[in-house]
Protein backbone atom coordinates (compact mmCIF):
# COMPACT_ATOMS: atom_id res chain seq x y z
CA UNK A 1 0.00 0.00 0.00
CA UNK A 2 1.38 3.43 -0.95
CA UNK A 3 1.60 6.78 1.12
CA UNK A 4 -0.72 8.63 -0.54
CA UNK A 5 -3.49 5.49 0.29
CA UNK A 6 -3.72 6.65 4.11
CA UNK A 7 -5.57 9.65 2.51
CA UNK A 8 -7.91 8.47 0.29
CA UNK A 9 -11.38 8.75 1.71
CA UNK A 10 -12.51 4.91 2.29
CA UNK A 11 -11.72 2.15 -0.29
CA UNK A 12 -14.09 0.25 -2.14
CA UNK A 13 -15.54 -1.23 0.71
CA UNK A 14 -17.79 1.60 1.49
CA UNK A 15 -20.02 0.23 -1.10
CA UNK A 16 -21.38 -2.97 -0.04
CA UNK A 17 -25.09 -1.47 0.63
CA UNK A 18 -25.20 -1.29 -2.88
CA UNK A 19 -24.08 -5.16 -3.17
CA UNK A 20 -26.26 -5.99 -0.75
CA UNK A 21 -29.24 -4.79 -2.86
CA UNK A 22 -28.53 -5.96 -6.80
CA UNK A 23 -27.87 -9.29 -4.49
CA UNK A 24 -31.01 -9.60 -3.12
CA UNK A 25 -33.34 -8.04 -5.87
CA UNK A 26 -31.81 -11.19 -8.02
CA UNK A 27 -32.49 -13.68 -5.50
CA UNK A 28 -35.84 -12.18 -4.45
CA UNK A 29 -36.97 -12.25 -8.05
CA UNK A 30 -35.91 -15.41 -8.33
CA UNK A 31 -36.79 -16.72 -4.93
CA UNK A 32 -40.53 -15.57 -6.27
CA UNK A 33 -40.41 -17.56 -9.64
CA UNK A 34 -39.76 -20.64 -7.56
CA UNK A 35 -42.58 -20.48 -4.93
CA UNK A 36 -45.08 -19.73 -7.62
CA UNK A 37 -44.24 -22.56 -10.07
CA UNK A 38 -46.47 -24.98 -9.73
CA UNK A 39 -45.98 -28.53 -7.64
CA UNK A 40 -46.06 -30.68 -10.52
CA UNK A 41 -42.32 -28.84 -11.85
CA UNK A 42 -39.73 -30.80 -10.22
CA UNK A 43 -41.61 -34.20 -11.07
CA UNK A 44 -42.24 -33.31 -14.60
CA UNK A 45 -38.83 -32.27 -14.66
CA UNK A 46 -37.60 -35.71 -13.45
CA UNK A 47 -39.61 -37.63 -16.16
CA UNK A 48 -38.49 -35.57 -18.81
CA UNK A 49 -35.31 -36.10 -18.44
CA UNK A 50 -35.79 -39.58 -18.28
CA UNK A 51 -37.54 -40.01 -21.50
CA UNK A 52 -35.04 -38.26 -23.53
CA UNK A 53 -32.40 -40.67 -21.73
CA UNK A 54 -34.17 -43.24 -23.22
CA UNK A 55 -33.51 -41.72 -26.29
CA UNK A 56 -30.38 -40.24 -26.46
CA UNK A 57 -27.22 -41.10 -24.42
CA UNK A 58 -26.80 -38.13 -22.30
CA UNK A 59 -25.79 -37.34 -18.89
CA UNK A 60 -28.40 -35.86 -15.97
CA UNK A 61 -26.67 -32.77 -16.21
CA UNK A 62 -26.97 -32.25 -19.75
CA UNK A 63 -30.53 -31.36 -19.64
CA UNK A 64 -31.89 -28.24 -18.19
CA UNK A 65 -35.60 -27.19 -17.53
CA UNK A 66 -36.49 -24.03 -16.54
CA UNK A 67 -39.81 -22.93 -16.23
CA UNK A 68 -40.15 -18.62 -17.05
CA UNK A 69 -42.85 -16.24 -16.94
CA UNK A 70 -42.62 -13.23 -19.17
CA UNK A 71 -45.97 -11.44 -18.65
CA UNK A 72 -48.95 -13.13 -19.11
CA UNK A 73 -46.96 -16.00 -20.79
CA UNK A 74 -45.28 -18.87 -19.29
CA UNK A 75 -42.39 -20.37 -21.16
CA UNK A 76 -41.29 -23.88 -20.69
CA UNK A 77 -37.39 -24.16 -21.58
CA UNK A 78 -36.00 -27.61 -22.77
CA UNK A 79 -32.29 -27.42 -23.57
CA UNK A 80 -30.51 -30.48 -24.14
CA UNK A 81 -26.66 -30.75 -24.89
CA UNK A 82 -26.46 -34.01 -27.33
CA UNK A 83 -22.77 -35.37 -26.82
CA UNK A 84 -20.78 -35.14 -29.96
CA UNK B 1 -51.15 3.75 25.22
CA UNK B 2 -53.62 5.38 22.76
CA UNK B 3 -56.82 3.95 25.02
CA UNK B 4 -57.05 0.88 22.67
CA UNK B 5 -58.31 -2.59 24.44
CA UNK B 6 -55.47 -4.42 23.44
CA UNK B 7 -54.07 -8.28 24.28
CA UNK B 8 -50.71 -9.82 22.82
CA UNK B 9 -50.06 -13.30 22.42
CA UNK B 10 -46.26 -15.02 22.40
CA UNK B 11 -46.85 -17.70 19.84
CA UNK B 12 -43.23 -18.51 20.17
CA UNK B 13 -43.99 -22.38 21.79
CA UNK B 14 -41.39 -23.23 23.79
CA UNK B 15 -39.14 -20.43 23.50
CA UNK B 16 -41.41 -18.18 25.74
CA UNK B 17 -39.95 -14.44 26.00
CA UNK B 18 -42.44 -11.80 25.67
CA UNK B 19 -43.23 -12.10 29.14
CA UNK B 20 -39.56 -11.42 29.61
CA UNK B 21 -39.73 -8.59 27.96
CA UNK B 22 -42.83 -6.95 29.38
CA UNK B 23 -41.22 -7.62 32.50
CA UNK B 24 -44.29 -9.67 33.66
CA UNK B 25 -42.62 -12.99 34.24
CA UNK B 26 -42.75 -13.93 37.66
CA UNK B 27 -46.80 -13.46 37.13
CA UNK B 28 -47.23 -16.37 34.81
CA UNK B 29 -49.50 -18.98 35.96
CA UNK B 30 -51.08 -20.24 32.94
CA UNK B 31 -50.32 -19.90 29.41
CA UNK B 32 -51.29 -20.37 25.28
CA UNK B 33 -51.56 -24.13 25.12
CA UNK B 34 -53.63 -24.34 29.06
CA UNK B 35 -55.75 -22.49 27.78
CA UNK B 36 -55.94 -24.30 24.10
CA UNK B 37 -56.25 -27.27 25.79
CA UNK B 38 -59.13 -26.15 28.23
CA UNK B 39 -56.86 -26.70 31.59
CA UNK B 40 -57.58 -22.82 32.21
CA UNK B 41 -60.21 -19.77 30.72
CA UNK B 42 -58.52 -16.79 29.21
CA UNK B 43 -59.00 -14.42 32.63
CA UNK B 44 -57.00 -16.86 34.22
CA UNK B 45 -54.17 -17.03 31.68
CA UNK B 46 -54.32 -13.38 30.38
CA UNK B 47 -51.63 -11.06 32.49
CA UNK B 48 -52.36 -7.26 32.61
CA UNK B 49 -50.13 -5.17 32.62
CA UNK B 50 -49.01 -3.26 35.00
CA UNK B 51 -47.97 0.23 33.67
CA UNK B 52 -50.69 0.04 30.93
CA UNK B 53 -54.61 -0.44 31.73
CA UNK B 54 -55.78 -1.65 28.38
CA UNK B 55 -53.03 -4.20 28.17
CA UNK B 56 -52.74 -7.79 28.58
CA UNK B 57 -50.35 -10.25 27.63
CA UNK B 58 -51.34 -13.98 26.88
CA UNK B 59 -47.60 -16.04 27.16
CA UNK B 60 -46.51 -18.70 25.23
CA UNK B 61 -45.88 -22.20 26.89
CA UNK B 62 -42.60 -23.42 27.67
CA UNK B 63 -43.78 -26.93 26.25
CA UNK B 64 -41.11 -28.46 23.78
CA UNK B 65 -44.23 -30.14 21.70
CA UNK B 66 -44.18 -27.24 18.56
CA UNK B 67 -47.52 -28.46 17.40
CA UNK B 68 -49.63 -28.27 20.69
CA UNK B 69 -50.91 -24.86 18.76
CA UNK B 70 -53.82 -26.43 17.07
CA UNK B 71 -55.65 -24.27 14.33
CA UNK B 72 -59.02 -25.05 15.55
CA UNK B 73 -57.57 -23.88 19.45
CA UNK B 74 -55.86 -21.50 18.09
CA UNK B 75 -58.66 -19.95 16.11
CA UNK B 76 -60.92 -20.27 19.27
CA UNK B 77 -58.85 -18.26 21.36
CA UNK B 78 -58.15 -16.09 18.78
CA UNK B 79 -62.21 -15.73 18.54
CA UNK B 80 -62.79 -15.50 22.10
CA UNK B 81 -60.53 -12.19 22.67
CA UNK B 82 -61.92 -10.64 19.75
CA UNK B 83 -65.22 -10.47 21.70
CA UNK B 84 -63.47 -8.42 24.56
CA UNK B 85 -60.61 -6.52 22.79
CA UNK B 86 -60.24 -3.89 19.67
CA UNK B 87 -56.76 -5.16 18.69
CA UNK B 88 -55.42 -8.94 19.32
CA UNK B 89 -51.64 -9.01 18.75
CA UNK B 90 -49.99 -12.34 17.48
CA UNK B 91 -46.29 -11.94 18.15
CA UNK B 92 -44.93 -14.33 15.54
CA UNK B 93 -41.84 -16.64 16.19
CA UNK B 94 -39.07 -15.68 13.64
CA UNK B 95 -38.81 -18.21 10.75
CA UNK B 96 -41.55 -19.79 8.44
CA UNK B 97 -42.42 -23.38 10.95
CA UNK B 98 -45.42 -24.13 13.12
CA UNK B 99 -45.94 -21.18 15.34
CA UNK B 100 -45.20 -18.53 12.86
CA UNK B 101 -47.88 -20.04 10.81
CA UNK B 102 -50.22 -20.11 13.44
CA UNK B 103 -49.69 -16.40 14.49
CA UNK B 104 -50.26 -15.70 10.73
CA UNK B 105 -53.00 -17.91 9.36
CA UNK B 106 -55.94 -15.83 11.14
CA UNK B 107 -54.95 -12.34 10.71
CA UNK B 108 -56.42 -9.26 9.34
CA UNK B 109 -52.93 -7.20 9.16
CA UNK B 110 -49.64 -8.13 9.15
CA UNK B 111 -46.27 -5.70 10.41
CA UNK B 112 -43.21 -7.58 9.03
CA UNK B 113 -39.92 -6.46 11.10
CA UNK B 114 -37.17 -6.65 9.14
CA UNK B 115 -33.33 -5.28 9.65
CA UNK B 116 -31.64 -3.77 6.70
CA UNK B 117 -29.57 -6.99 6.02
CA UNK B 118 -29.96 -9.34 3.49
CA UNK B 119 -30.75 -12.80 5.51
CA UNK B 120 -33.80 -10.43 7.25
CA UNK B 121 -34.74 -9.11 3.88
CA UNK B 122 -34.99 -12.19 2.02
CA UNK B 123 -36.72 -14.17 4.92
CA UNK B 124 -39.47 -11.37 4.61
CA UNK B 125 -40.05 -11.60 1.31
CA UNK B 126 -40.43 -15.43 1.60
CA UNK B 127 -43.00 -14.65 4.58
CA UNK B 128 -44.68 -12.12 2.53
CA UNK B 129 -44.92 -15.25 0.12
CA UNK B 130 -47.25 -17.01 2.89
CA UNK B 131 -48.89 -14.82 4.02
CA UNK B 132 -50.44 -14.26 0.68
CA UNK B 133 -50.87 -18.09 0.22
CA UNK B 134 -51.12 -19.62 3.16
CA UNK B 135 -53.50 -17.52 5.32
CA UNK B 136 -57.30 -18.34 6.34
CA UNK B 137 -58.20 -15.08 4.06
CA UNK B 138 -56.13 -16.31 1.06
CA UNK B 139 -57.52 -19.58 1.42
CA UNK B 140 -61.06 -18.37 1.63
CA UNK B 141 -60.11 -15.77 -1.83
CA UNK B 142 -60.71 -12.90 0.83
CA UNK B 143 -59.75 -9.40 0.56
CA UNK B 144 -55.91 -10.04 1.24
CA UNK B 145 -54.19 -9.40 4.60
CA UNK B 146 -52.87 -5.80 4.72
CA UNK B 147 -48.93 -5.85 4.81
CA UNK B 148 -46.51 -3.14 6.83
CA UNK B 149 -42.67 -2.54 6.84
CA UNK B 150 -41.39 -1.98 10.07
CA UNK B 151 -37.27 -1.30 9.70
CA UNK B 152 -35.19 -1.58 13.12
CA UNK B 153 -31.79 -1.41 13.56
CA UNK B 154 -31.22 1.40 11.32
CA UNK B 155 -28.25 3.47 11.48
CA UNK B 156 -28.27 6.53 9.08
CA UNK B 157 -24.84 7.17 9.45
CA UNK B 158 -24.21 3.41 8.03
CA UNK B 159 -26.44 4.20 5.28
CA UNK B 160 -24.43 7.70 4.45
CA UNK B 161 -21.08 5.45 3.98
CA UNK B 162 -22.64 2.77 1.68
CA UNK B 163 -22.50 0.20 4.60
CA UNK B 164 -26.10 -0.21 4.86
CA UNK B 165 -29.52 -0.74 2.61
CA UNK B 166 -31.04 2.52 2.65
CA UNK B 167 -34.95 2.17 3.58
CA UNK B 168 -36.17 2.99 0.51
CA UNK B 169 -34.01 -0.10 -1.07
CA UNK B 170 -35.71 -2.03 1.07
CA UNK B 171 -39.62 -0.75 0.87
CA UNK B 172 -38.61 -1.39 -3.11
CA UNK B 173 -37.58 -4.60 -3.28
CA UNK B 174 -40.16 -5.69 -0.50
CA UNK B 175 -42.92 -3.32 -2.09
CA UNK B 176 -44.62 -3.21 0.96
CA UNK B 177 -45.99 0.52 2.72
CA UNK B 178 -43.25 1.59 5.34
CA UNK B 179 -44.94 1.52 8.75
CA UNK B 180 -41.63 3.40 10.34
CA UNK B 181 -38.07 2.86 11.01
CA UNK B 182 -36.64 2.78 14.07
CA UNK B 183 -33.32 3.38 14.67
CA UNK B 184 -30.49 1.28 16.19
CA UNK B 185 -30.53 2.41 19.48
CA UNK B 186 -28.68 1.53 22.98
CA UNK B 187 -32.47 2.02 24.55
CA UNK B 188 -33.32 -1.42 23.18
CA UNK B 189 -30.93 -3.31 25.56
CA UNK B 190 -31.89 -1.15 28.44
CA UNK B 191 -35.25 -1.87 28.23
CA UNK B 192 -34.83 -5.35 27.70
CA UNK B 193 -32.73 -5.26 30.24
CA UNK B 194 -35.18 -3.98 32.89
CA UNK B 195 -38.54 -5.36 31.19
CA UNK B 196 -39.88 -1.91 30.72
CA UNK B 197 -41.06 -1.70 26.94
CA UNK B 198 -39.01 1.14 25.08
CA UNK B 199 -41.85 2.68 23.50
CA UNK B 200 -42.34 3.91 27.06
CA UNK B 201 -39.18 5.56 26.79
CA UNK B 202 -40.35 8.81 25.93
CA UNK B 203 -36.64 10.46 25.22
CA UNK B 204 -35.44 8.00 23.39
CA UNK B 205 -35.49 7.89 19.20
CA UNK B 206 -36.35 3.90 19.37
CA UNK B 207 -39.15 4.73 21.95
CA UNK B 208 -40.08 7.95 19.92
CA UNK B 209 -39.97 5.49 16.70
CA UNK B 210 -41.81 2.94 18.48
CA UNK B 211 -44.82 5.44 19.42
CA UNK B 212 -44.95 6.99 15.59
CA UNK B 213 -45.08 3.73 14.49
CA UNK B 214 -48.68 2.75 16.76
CA UNK B 215 -49.65 6.40 15.71
CA UNK B 216 -49.41 5.41 11.69
CA UNK B 217 -50.98 2.14 12.43
CA UNK B 218 -54.12 3.63 13.76
CA UNK B 219 -54.41 5.90 10.79
CA UNK B 220 -52.39 9.28 11.59
CA UNK B 221 -50.08 10.88 8.86
CA UNK B 222 -47.01 11.53 10.37
CA UNK B 223 -43.73 12.38 8.44
CA UNK B 224 -41.20 9.38 8.87
CA UNK B 225 -38.19 10.47 11.24
CA UNK B 226 -34.78 8.59 12.03
CA UNK B 227 -34.04 8.18 8.45
CA UNK B 228 -31.32 11.01 8.00
CA UNK B 229 -28.52 11.51 10.10
CA UNK B 230 -29.31 13.52 13.54
CA UNK B 231 -26.64 17.03 13.86
CA UNK B 232 -25.43 17.09 16.63
CA UNK B 233 -25.64 20.62 18.26
CA UNK B 234 -22.21 22.24 19.05
CA UNK B 235 -22.03 21.20 22.54
CA UNK B 236 -22.14 17.78 21.10
CA UNK B 237 -19.89 18.14 18.50
CA UNK B 238 -16.90 19.66 20.71
CA UNK B 239 -17.17 17.61 23.35
CA UNK B 240 -17.86 13.83 21.52
CA UNK B 241 -21.25 12.16 22.26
Amino acid sequence: MGFLDYFRATPKSGKSATLAKERLQILVSHDRLEANSPSYLPKMKEELIEVIRKYVDVDQDAVSVKLEQKGSREMLELNVVLPD
Amino acid sequence: MKGHRSAVIDFDVGLRNLDLIMGCERRVVYDFVNVINGEANLNQALIRDKRSDNLYVLPASQTRDKHALTQEGVGRVLEELSEDFEYVICDSPAGIEHGATMAMYFADDAIVVTNPEVSSVRDSDRMLGILASKSRRAENNEEPIKEYLLLSRYSPERVKEGEMLHVEDVKEILALQLLGVVPESKAVLTASNSGVPVILDKEGDAGKAYMDVVERYLGEDLPHRFIEIQKKKLFGRLFGR
